[in-house]
């Protein structure tokens, strides 16, 4: 049964982690070889003046850089005002994305009001409201926020609204004969059978929340990562900027694990048994 | 009903004593008639098989009987209490098979009862467990399970054995016959397969364009087998209607 589930969900299963299995240890090993080996060639080449450190740092002087950085308190103030923004942009964009789906997923009404805007506005590149965004909010931290939010609610609004829609009509038959209110319908059967692509909406959602982040900090800020990598261009700091694209990788991935945790904890009926489930 | 009973003798008397009564039924699908003034009875606690071609029309009749379908022509009478079982088990996967068997009943008393039926379709020990790592025959008893903690006085069985193998299907039979036995519901039988019809039910019914042409009563006790030569004739009667020569 559990070959079964697995190669149900092929994708989930290899990404499971390994453990600490020598197996493991050399795939993961691997995996991270050939960046390694390119830090390396970089570092190399930097310190034998074939890549001029004014126009690309190395990756040590870009280490110590951060460390520098971290001391005199720059990098964790400006990480956390960036962080602030995205979190608060991505709650903002999240809750209005879902609740846009749910009005359009469960009523028709709801979806001749919603859906058809929707459809349009997405095609909208959101970057390119940036200039309009500042006319109209300033350049505080509203517009920032309310940019990330513009992005994120497409990606949450599109997958959920397209998780309702597919639910098996097989199962909403079941509730009929149930005899299941409508309440009840959405709260079993609606809501966990979209889950799945609520969730695939909110990843993509994370990662366009850091981009969004990036152009609205540095656009016009006072703070932020972004308004530190722009600061440091005025002074030729090229380690500087690597310190903040580093900062902007890691956030990306962290929160792209984060979300995969998230989706891990909330779907274990896609793979494994409850704990305490029978054996077979 | 005095003045419904006064009008029509014929149709109040029956559905007075009857589990199920059916009358005057036709269903149409644009230009094509499915069922055409199909009328039946099922008493209480009776055990009824309805075979027929693919295409006859039997799930339209369940569903109907269901309340799946409107009934726009004639009349159905059926208990309060119906419980379906389709021929996928319909289990929701995000819930654990007890979830899935109280779905839509508040209250603990309820978790109990799950257990408790969930023991007498033998699957007890797998209570807490994802449907999606149940086998094919562990799934739909479940959904036997979710039918029939609701006491239903009707409980339809659309195929329910189809897509199982041979073995768990005697098996599935078995349990279903036992089940019914203790539960004393009324039951509705689709099914394709002539030989289960003269295993479980009391009464076996064809389906054939859109009305019910045949019907044959299958007075053996049981536990019958289905070697057993007394049904020969039954059989052959069945196939018959069903167009299959012997
Ligand atoms: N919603 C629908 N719209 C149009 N036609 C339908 C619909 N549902 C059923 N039919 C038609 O009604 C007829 C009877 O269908 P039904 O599903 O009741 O057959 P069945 O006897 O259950 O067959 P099977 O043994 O294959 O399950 C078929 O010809 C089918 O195409
Ligand atoms: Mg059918």
């Amino acid at each position: 049964m559990v070959e079964l589930v697995m190669n149900l969900f092929p994708a989930r299963a290899s990404m499971r982690p390994t453990g600490l299995r020598f197996g493991g240890f050399l795939s993961l090993c691997r995996r991270y070889l050939s960046v390694i080996v390119l830090l390396v060639l970089w570092q190399i080449g930097a310190q034998a003046g074939l890549i001029p450190t004014r126009l690309l740092a190395s990756p040590i002087q870009i280490l110590e850089t951060a460390w520098s950085l971290t001391l005199d308190k720059t990098l964790p103030q400006n990480l956390l005002v960036s962080l602030g923004r995205a979190a608060a942009g991505l709650a903002l964009g999240i809750g209005i994305g879902v609740v846009l789906a749910l009005i359009a997923g469960l009523s028709r009404l709801g979806e001749d009001l919603v859906d058809a805007p929707m459809q349009m506005a997405r095609t909208l590149p959101a970057l390119a409201l940036v200039p309009l965004f500042i006319l109209w909010f300033g350049i505080g931290e509203l517009p920032k926020i309310l940019l990330v939010a513009l992005g994120v609610k497409f990606p949450v609004y599109l997958n959920l609204y397209k998780g309702i829609r597919g639910i098996d009509p097989k199962l909403l038959e079941l509730a009929k004969t149930l005899g299941l209110s409508r309440w009840k319908t959405i709260r079993d059967i609606v809501i966990p059978g979209a889950l799945p692509d609520l969730l695939v909406g909110i990843r993509f959602a994370v990662g366009i929340s850091w981009l969004m982040l990036v152009v609205a900090e540095q656009v016009n800020a006072e703070s932020g990562i972004g308004h530190m990598m722009m600061d440091a261009e005025d002074f030729l700091r090229t380690d500087i900027i690597l310190v903040g694209l580093a900062v902007y990788a890691v956030l990306g991935l962290l929160s792209d694990q984060l979300v995969r945790l998230a989706e891990g904890r909330l779907l274990v009926w896609r793979g494994r048994r409850l704990p305490n489930g029978g054996t077979r | 009903m005095a003045v419904a009973s006064a009008l029509r003798p014929d149709v109040d008397t029956a559905i007075a004593d009857n589990a199920v009564s059916i009358r005057h039924f036709t269903r149409r699908f644009g230009e094509s008639t499915v069922l055409r003034n199909l009328n039946l009875d099922i008493a209480p606690g009776e055990f009824v098989a309805l075979l027929g071609h693919s295409g006859s029309g039997k799930s339209t009749l369940l569903r109907a009987l269901a309340g799946l379908d409107p009934v726009d022509e004639g009349q159905i009478q059926r208990p309060k209490n119906v419980s379906v079982v389709f021929q996928e088990h319909r289990l929701l996967p995000w819930k654990s098979v007890r979830d899935n068997v109280t779905l839509g009943l508040d209250g603990k008393e309820w978790d109990q009862q799950a257990g408790t039926i969930l023991q007498e379709v033998g699957l007890g020990h797998r209570t807490e467990a994802w449907p999606l790592t149940l086998s094919g025959g562990e799934a739909q008893r479940a959904a036997l399970a979710r039918a029939l903690i609701r006491e239903p006085q009707l409980l339809m069985l659309d195929e329910p054995f189809a897509a199982l193998d041979a073995l768990t299907r005697l098996r599935m039979q078995k349990l279903v016959l036992d089940l019914w036995k203790k539960h004393n519901c009324a039951v509705l039988l689709v099914t394709h397969d002539v030989d289960e019809a003269l295993a479980l039910a009391d009464r076996a019914l064809v389906l054939e364009r859109g009305e019910i042409r045949t019907e044959v009563e299958i007075p053996m006790a049981r536990p019958r087998r289905h070697a057993d030569p007394a049904f020969e004739a039954l059989r052959e009667r069945l196939l018959g209607a069903l167009g299959v020569s012997v």
